[in-house]
């Protein structure tokens, strides 16, 4: 598709210059002005003015003629076999078209099983037993939404309720078979291992200090405020299937329905249309979808399915739910010298996790973090459960939200048991700035950083000295506050392709560009925006490598019949991958522009320069043509022998990964008659590299910090015995509101990527990640001085007065 | 399933249709009128993306019947730029990075209208309350604060320059 012959710049990921050790600063670097608006820039976003007039298009907004609507029947068990189905008196209701059953599905082709990511296989609609509460029975077509609503409770399921299994630990004494479809009749799924454990024991045989503790990460739920949804529209006539999906991940979900059904790929599109918040939980292919798609081509009419909240929080993905056991050893120093971490991943009914294949843990070990250490060894094990099947992100990367909380949990209890200021030790034991590109114990290549900033940055906007002072004084008093930090590093952007793949598709991702005749543009990427603004920062990306104004530059994502193929967004990548793509593409039609400028100003090539938005003769700067000049040329007067046109493509995959980081301080008050916990203050340092658009990185910092806050205080997905799900509506699950979101603090050091076109980062989900640990730092840091060593996530004011109470604190 | 006929106003216009005794106001607003702006994202009144004004209240419509509003007036997110000028509000959203997968906007931003008629130049806090019956998930809440802290300026000002 690119119009430029093979022999014009290749990728080069270093930008000139470059060198793999990268000075910090905390300046935003911007080199065009305003008009362009390139990078930099706090340009307001250009998706809003839809949004603020209700003009947005969310999947359920659309209506197509003759519409049908899809519902579903759900298990009210969490383990049990089918004996009947009967769906009869639904059938016979008026408006009632189609009842679809597992054996349906089976007779359509094998379709009542599909893939999971994970190489493992899970039930669309089950026919012998069903194996988490909540599960799809069967699916409900009519011809109002209403009506389906209705006859889902008319279908009557006979039902044989078996013994459930919801404890990880317990699942692993097999009395209760969770998948006896599986040869293997056990519950335990794989064993992982990263590190060298036979030097992490040496490690920790040699050390002069040990901790252990053993924490939980519970499962939480993005719970987006858009559930997901579906409309599919087949024709039989002319065999097309038009999907609009609420999809993280739209060009990958249309290579898995035309595996599993068979369509033929170019007749299937997905348009994934404006998402009303994504977070990890529109990657995966739910049954629903799979259900909706078959009733639209069972009946040839669009049919449209939206699932309601208490669906979307009992049945789709989870996020987290590790059990963990982890060891720190430290020599006299109080140098950390080695981590050793064993850990019980709950994967529910089915291994579902949004995973890159090889890595059935994710980015878990990523797990020594900031710390400079000799050795680590980690090792999970994967188990069924009689549960919702997943482990998707919840706005992070794979894994390292848990490795995170893991690895700054132990090293606050080391620096306390060690009596080090949590600070102090924090600073002894970073991996230092002249170390990168740093090899981490268990094989990442940490890309640039300079933790000691960051942490520095922190404690001087927060003051933390005084506050130390403020909090012996209080304790005198016998007042509870805490101060609380986390200096976490991040890994995103995924992913080379050598390492990273879903399904066999490589993770890599694209840019296509085109400039039209009158010097606007036309941009499209591989990636799909759920609200972090890539109509923005894409569009600044093209202005600031070809100085068309940003203003000037649509962009568009999510259609898979325009857009150039791409891996999606998630995991902090869109930046990292479609934005270097988009400098990329952008970069190829500079050289190109370059060849015009030297045609339509006469002079060689090597006697341009680059100005912003033109190219101008070496020390005659009045001679010059603008990208816009220069694009009207490319239709009108373009050189003998040159294809027309002013466009590219790139598929960019980049050589690492990015690691941004931060460092955060959080000061707590603790109530000690009921055990709430007040945050009140939060200061945020993040370092994400360049930044693109410092109003949007602040947004999406904000964001995510509340989404830290969340499960470390609030949200938990909880289960009875028998595997009920007794948080399945947002009166239950504790979505926080305007009053419990502390008023967020922030501040940035930039210590760009060395290997990213632009230097930058990715910023999405690093506050999610890192903001956990520093509340529950926090909350502990109040309590030490009692006795209190860990506290479980969320800490809801029970849990924290039980603490109190057991340390003789409240009665 | 008895029917009822509604007649109403809707952002101004008068509305007459005959409609299921059960069909909630949202359904009717979003699925008979086509107004989509207005969303839904639960099912036990928390989320608040449903809400409209109804006779200049904010109201969650999953939780009002059609037939309620009958001889009612109901302002959804679409009547407030229909002049073509935006409203403070959606100014102040605009401006201050208010909103990012824009989900909730647009009840965010009908509370806030209300909000403000009630309580022309609230604090901090008070804004807080003023929202907690509206979630988001994406914003983190600071900036749709500052979103309608801009709006009850920009409101005041106005005001101001009429009496002055
Ligand atoms: S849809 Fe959630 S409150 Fe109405
Ligand atoms: S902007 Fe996404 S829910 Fe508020």
């Amino acid at each position: 598709m690119t119009h430029l012959d093979d022999r014009t710049e290749p990728h080069s990921p270093l930008p000139e210059g470059a060198s793999a050790q990268v000075a910090t600063t905390d300046e935003i670097r911007i080199r065009t002005p305003e008009k362009v608006c390139g990078m930099g820039h706090p340009m307001k976003r250009k998706e809003d003015p839809r949004f603020i007039q209700g003009k947005g298009r969310y999947v359920d907004d659309v209506k197509l003629p003759g519409m049908l609507y899809m519902d579903i029947v759900r298990s009210p068990y969490a383990h049990a076999k089918i004996k009947k189905i009967d769906a009869s008196a639904a059938l016979a209701m008026d408006g009632v078209l189609a009842v679809i059953t597992g054996e349906d599905l089976k007779a359509a082709g094998d379709l009542h099983w599909m893939p999971t990511l994970m190489s493992d296989t899970q039930m669309v609609l089950p026919i012998e037993k069903v194996a988490y509460y909540a599960q799809e029975i069967c699916a409900v077509v009519a011809t109002e939404r209403y009506i389906a609503a209705d006859a889902i409770e008319k279908v009557v399921v006979d039902y044989e309720p078996l013994e459930a299994v919801v404890d990880p630990h317990l699942a692993l004494e097999d009395k209760v078979i969770v998948r006896d479809d599986k040869e293997k009749k056990t519950n335990h799924i794989w064993h992982w291992e990263a590190g060298d454990k036979a030097a992490t024991d040496r490690v920790f045989a040699e050390a002069a200090h040990v901790i252990e503790q053993t924490m939980h990460i519970p499962r939480i739920h993005v719970s987006s405020i858009e559930t997901c949804g579906m409309v599919a529209n087949y024709s039989k006539v002319t065999e097309q299937m038009q999907i609009y999906m609420t999809s993280q991940a739209p060009h990958a979900h249309r290579t898995v329905f035309a595996l599993v059904s068979g369509l033929p790929e170019q007749k299937i599109q997905i348009i994934s249309p404006d998402i009303g918040g994504g977070f990890g939980g529109k990657v995966p292919v739910y049954p629903g979808y799979v259900c909706c798609a078959v009733a639209s081509l069972v009946t040839g009419k669009p049919v449209k399915w939206i699932e309601d909240r208490s669906e979307n929080l009992q049945a789709d993905s989870f996020a987290r739910d590790y059990h963990i056991t982890a060891e720190m050893a430290a020599d006299a120093n109080g140098k950390i010298t080695g981590l050793r971490v064993k850990t019980l991943a709950d994967c529910g009914a089915a291994d579902a996790a949004a995973n890159p294949s090889k890595f059935p843990a994710g980015l878990y070990s990523i797990c020594t973090g900031s710390y400079d250490m000799k050795a680590a060894h980690i090792a999970v094990d994967g188990v069924y459960t009689n549960k919702p099947p997943g482990g998707v992100a919840y706005r992070c990367s794979f894994r390292v939200t848990e490795a995170v909380h893991m690895i700054e949990r132990m090293t606050d209890i080391m620096a306390h048991d060690l009596g080090e200021d949590p600070a102090d030790f924090r600073l002894k034991n970073f991996i230092r700035p002249d170390q990168f590109p740093y090899k981490s114990p268990t094989g990442w290549e940490y890309d640039s950083g300079n933790y000691k900033a960051a942490l520095d940055e922190a404690m001087k906007l927060i003051d933390y000295r005084a506050l130390r002072e403020e909090q012996a004084a209080k304790r005198e008093r016998g007042e509870l506050m805490g101060i609380g930090i986390s200096s976490f590093t991040e890994v995103v952007g995924a992913g080379p392709s050598r390492d990273f793949d879903i399904l066999g598709i490589k993770m890599f991702d694209s840019a296509e560009i085109r400039i039209h005749p009158t010097g606007k543009a036309i941009a499209r990427f591989g990636t799909k925006s759920q609200g972090q603004g890539h109509e923005t920062t894409y569009a600044q990306i093209v202005a600031e490598e070809l100085g068309l104004p940003a203003a000037d530059v649509q962009v568009e994502e999510g259609d898979t019949d325009t857009a150039p193929y791409g891996l999606g967004t998630y995991a902090s990548r869109s930046t990292p991958t479609a934005g270097a793509a988009g400098a990329m593409a952008a970069r190829k039609i500079k050289a190109k522009a370059k060849k015009i400028a030297a045609h339509l100003l006469e002079v060689g090539e090597e006697d341009l320069e680059w100005n912003v938005d033109k190219f101008q003769v070496k020390g005659s700067p009045d001679q010059a043509k603008t990208i816009q000049e220069i694009a009207f040329a490319a239709y009108t007067n373009h050189p003998q022998g040159m294809e027309a046109g002013l466009e590219a493509t790139d598929y960019y995959d980049p050589p690492n990964l990015t690691f941004p980081f931060g460092s955060y301080i959080c000061v707590v008050d603790i109530d000690s008659g009921t055990g709430e916990v007040h945050v009140r203050r939060f200061v945020a340092v993040d370092d994400c590299g360049n930044i693109i658009n410092p109003l949007i990185v602040e947004g999406q910092i904000h964001g995510g910090l509340t989404q830290g806050l969340a499960p470390a205080l609030f949200e938990e997905i909880v289960y009875d015995e028998n595997g009920q799900n007794l948080t399945g509506t947002l009166a239950d699950y504790l979505v926080p509101t305007a009053v419990e979101s502390p008023k967020w603090e922030t501040g940035r050091t930039i210590t760009p990527s060395p290997h990213h076109p632009l230097g930058a980062k990715g910023v999405g989900e690093s506050p999610t990640v890192g903001a956990p640990p520093a509340i529950v730092n926090a909350v502990v840091d109040a309590m030490w001085h009692l006795g209190v060593r860990h506290v479980e996530i969320p800490m809801t004011p029970q849990r924290i007065w039980a603490q109190l109470r057991e340390h003789g604190v409240t009665d | 399933m008895s029917r009822h006929t509604i007649k109403l106003t809707v952002n101004g216009e008068a509305v007459e249709k005959e409609v299921e005794s059960r069909l909630l106001l949202v359904h009717f607003v979003r699925e008979v009128l086509d107004l989509t702006g207005t969303h839904i994202g639960c099912d036990t009144t928390s989320c608040g993306a449903c809400t409209v004004l109804l006779d200049g209240r904010a109201v969650k419509s999953c939780t009002v019947f059609a037939a309620q509003a009958d001889g009612r007036s109901v302002e959804t997110i679409e009547a407030l730029a229909a002049d073509g000028t935006l409203h403070p509000l959606q100014e102040g959203f605009w401006e201050k990075h208010g909103l990012q997968c824009g989900y909730c906007t647009p009840g965010m931003i009908l509370s806030a209208k209300h909000l403000l008629e009630k309580n022309p130049d609230p604090t901090e806090e008070e804004i807080r309350w003023g929202i907690s019956g509206n979630l988001c998930r994406c914003t983190g809440y600071n900036k749709i604060v500052e979103a309608i802290r801009y709006a009850a300026d920009k409101q005041r000002e106005s005001t101001e320059e009429v009496s002055a």
